[in-house]
């Protein structure tokens, strides 16, 4: 079905792929797996017409191909669905579907004809999506179906899904791999990229794995373990992910204390306090407020109430400016959307807001000091890149999230806030983010750590604060931090109300 | 990677220089200048005399003024359409505190500076706390400051000046002419404030991802107005050079300066949307567009073509500069 072998790639003098080979058959789901910077993305891209190889042949059906353009590729069955969606917002699905392609009769668009059209696609998968909103009000699980949609509605028989669970609920990603199922069994092609494991080994049929832009190989799902997995992923042995929790400080001094915080007017309200040295996980479903609690401490969201004192001063910042100068940093979400300056070098986006650091005459940047500093703090974190001056956008997921921690500690702001610091980072780059974690509380630090990866929460947070509908409901720690009971809580807890 | 470390080290200090060469947004509008100015030294006799080069800095010089301003805003993926009629607006009332009520010069000059400065104040407060967008916020102060102008003069230069003042239009200092002095000083104050400063760094990193900037705690509603406060001093700036070359304040100058503050930007290799250039390749820009008008001049080309001309060499230019990135 879909042959590609031998192919290279290399930006400027960054090589990322040396003579990489995938081979997928009609009707299996082909897992792509690899740490971040691997080359997976660049490989799909390549696929797709929007990147070109600099070696290497296409070949599909038999016939080799060699794509200038995205269209070229559709036109030969190929269809992709990014991480980021490329979705128009105010459009709606329908809309979206025959973007560039409408039917029309005579001159005007057949709107008919196109929901019908529409309307069997997204029956054929099986799922049901409104069809008269603009897509920006569906769910994510729900725009994703419409982007497979748009791929199927081309004809697509290689489908190419790139991290497609990573925003999705359980619940979602059950329905994402029962469409899966049914395309497979209709004889579509699947490439699929995913960091979780257990997935692959739910919906996989054969994985090739890539390290640092190189094949490693091809094998089939049923016969290989998790170890070896990973260990062809990184080329070592993760023993334990996790660094050891130490045991609690009796006394620890309380760093934030929330008496209440209440995000929608007449909303459930949230109690919790952040002790100094200590890792406190916000868990709870995707939509339980537990980033929105987050960035109300920052004064990022405009909640309907904050009642907070942080080192014992009352009263919460009223900007991210304001947090910065009484000690909170935040890693947000998106990266690339919230954090990182994108046309920015690592050591400028480092040394962004702390810049105080290094003045000569009081109002000068001393150039030579940011270089040194922010040197310093990039190894520190062990950034992969050949130097602070490097372009951050050229760095692979997990090295990127490094910068925005790097940032924090340049700045030393004791309390920090991590949303989601793993999202999208590969195994191995997980593991050096906990480590550094659980380093920075030792050194004094103290984080709350947003999460949606249940593991996660467990293995590193010494208290957990679990969210439901807006508010916490619970706060566990020790030995009651077990996944039945953070979704417990997450799911019946009991919401408090301020009368 | 490491691996690509290695070679990125041991490659030699020329690689690194031409590759930063080939990297720097100047070296497009380098290059134009250059092409630009041999095509014109080869249609006219008169284009490579000092005298003339010197007349095209000093045509420039005004517009050159106001792009500075401009290439703050737009760092930082803003706009200032309002400049030119601030501009005339700071002259008029400037002139008007010299002849009408009858106070010394120097607090003339004064009322220009902080007319200028206090409407950057204005469209700075409405586009950072306002929350609304800079083309159609200045837009509008463009309209109110042109209006105040008029209103204030009746439509009527004001002149009379204590004769001192035209030394700011056409002094020389050293043989130099003034305006170009106070150009090249601007410039230069405003290449140390963006390259050498804190401040200068979030201009950029607000151009580049302001959700970003915002969350690491840079304050940007701070330093959007800030980037308008300085675009209205360089109005004011450009309005002291303005009523010292015409000995008057004239409410009706300045029309579409704006609009070829925007082209001296954008030629220089700045980023409408913000986030990358570099104030050097505004002043390149500057001289650029001076040459091109010079030599079409020089040329005894039609007036109006050479506005036809003059847009389509911006359009080839940032053309070329698109497909360069």
């Amino acid at each position: 079905m879909l042959e590609m072998k031998g192919i290279r790639k290399a930006f400027g003098p960054v090589k990322v792929l040396h003579g990489v080979d995938l081979e997928v058959r009609d009707g299996e789901v082909h897992a792509l797996l690899g740490e971040n910077g691997a080359g997976k993305s660049t490989m799909m891209k390549i696929l797709c017409g929007i990147v070109r190889a600099d070696e290497g042949t296409i070949v599909i059906d038999g016939k080799e191909r060699s794509f200038e353009h995205y269209d070229e590729a559709i036109q030969a069955g190929v269809g992709i669905v990014f991480q980021e969606f490329s979705l128009i917002p105010y459009l709606t699905a329908v809309e979206n579907i025959f973007l560039a392609r409408e039917i029309k009769t005579g001159g005007f668009l057949a709107r008919k004809a196109m929901r019908k059209r529409a309307r069997e696609v997204l029956d054929k998968l099986g799922v049901d999506v409104p069809l008269n909103v603009p897509v920006a009000d569906l769910s994510v699980a729900e725009q994703q179906f419409v982007e497979i949609a748009k791929a199927l509605s081309l004809d697509a028989r290689i489908l190419v899904l790139d991290e497609p669970t990573a925003t999705l609920t359980p619940s979602e990603t059950e329905h994402l791999f029962k469409v899966m199922r049914d395309l497979r069994s209709q004889g579509v092609a699947i490439v699929f990229i995913s960091h979780h494991l257990e997935e692959i080994y739910e919906i996989g049929d054969r994985i090739t794995v890539l390290r640092d832009g190189e094949y490693v190989g091809t094998r089939d799902v049923g016969s290989i373990s998790t170890d070896e997995l990973v260990e062809m992923m990184v080329g070592r042995r993760i023993e334990n992910n996790f660094p050891p929790k130490p045991p609690a400080a009796p006394n620890a001094e309380v760093v934030i204390d929330a008496a209440q915080i209440q995000l929608r007017k007449n909303g459930p309200v949230s109690t919790f306090q952040l002790r100094k040295g200590e890792i406190l996980g916000f868990a709870g479903l995707v939509g339980s407020g537990r980033t929105e609690t987050a960035l109300s401490i920052l004064g990022a969201y405009p909640a309907a109430s904050v009642k907070v004192e942080i080192n014992g001063t009352p009263g919460a910042p009223a900007n991210p400016s304001e947090a910065l100068a009484r000690g909170i940093g935040l890693l947000p979400e998106s990266r690339k959307d919230q954090g990182l300056i994108t046309s920015f070098s690592i050591m400028q986006n480092i040394s962004i807001n702390n810049y105080g650091k290094y003045r000569t005459l009081k109002y000068f940047l001393d150039l030579s000091e940011e270089r040194k500093h922010t040197t310093k703090v990039m190894e520190d974190v062990q950034v992969k890149a050949p130097g602070p001056d490097v372009p951050v956008d050229t760095l692979s997921g997990g090295n990127q999230q490094k910068v925005v921690i790097a940032r924090w500690l340049n700045h030393h702001t004791p309390i920090l806030i991590f949303d989601e610091p793993t999202r999208g980072i590969d195994v191995g780059a997980k593991s050096e983010i906990y480590h550094l974690m659980r380093q920075l509380t030792e050194e004094g630090y103290s984080i709350i750590m947003i999460s949606s990866e249940l593991p996660e929460v467990m293995g590193l947070s010494d208290r957990v604060c679990v969210f439901r509908s807006g508010a916490i409901v619970a706060t566990i720690e020790g030995d009651e931090i077990t996944s039945e009971d953070i979704m417990k809580h997450a799911t019946t807890g009991k919401l408090r109300y301020v009368a | 990677m490491s691996h690509d470390a290695e070679t990125q080290r041991s490659s030699s200090p020329v690689h690194t220089v031409l590759a930063s060469i080939k990297h720097s947004p100047l070296l497009l509008p380098l290059v134009g200048l250059i092409v630009v100015s041999i095509a014109m030294a080869f249609a006219s006799d008169n284009f490579f005399s000092v005298d003339n080069l010197v007349n095209v800095l000093r045509q420039q010089s005004i517009i050159g003024i106001l792009a500075i301003g401009m290439t703050f805003v737009i760092l930082t993926g803003g706009i200032d359409l309002s400049v030119g009629a601030v501009m005339a607006l700071c002259g008029t009332l400037g002139a008007g505190v010299m002849v009408n009520m009858g106070l010394p010069g120097w607090l003339g000059l004064l009322a220009m500076i902080v007319v200028g400065i206090l409407f950057g104040l204005f469209n700075g407060i409405l586009v950072a706390w306002g929350k609304m967008p800079a083309i159609i916020v200045t837009l509008a102060t463009m309209l109110i400051a042109r209006g105040l102008g008029l209103v204030y003069s009746g439509g009527y230069p004001i002149s009379g000046l204590p004769g001192w003042v035209s030394w700011f239009g056409i002094g020389r200092i050293g043989g130099i002419p003034t305006p170009i002095i106070i150009m090249v000083v601007l410039y230069a104050l405003a290449w140390v404030l963006l390259q050498r400063t804190a401040f200068g760094r979030h201009v950029y990193s607000i151009g580049g991802n302001e959700t970003a900037a915002n969350l690491s705690g840079v304050n940007t509603k701070r330093i959007k107005l800030f980037v308008f406060m300085i675009s209205g001093f360089t109005s004011a700036m450009a309005a002291i050079v303005l009523t010292g070359r015409l000995m008057s304040g004239q409410p009706g100058a300045g029309v579409a300066f704006e609009l070829d503050a925007i082209a001296m930007v954008v030629l220089g290799g700045t980023a409408i949307a913000g986030g990358r250039g570099l104030i050097l390749g505004t002043l390149i820009g500057a001289i650029l567009l001076g040459i091109i008008n010079n030599g079409l001049n020089l040329m005894g080309i039609n007036p109006y073509l050479q506005d036809v001309i003059k847009g389509l060499i911006i359009l080839l230019a940032i053309y070329i500069g698109r497909e360069w990135r």
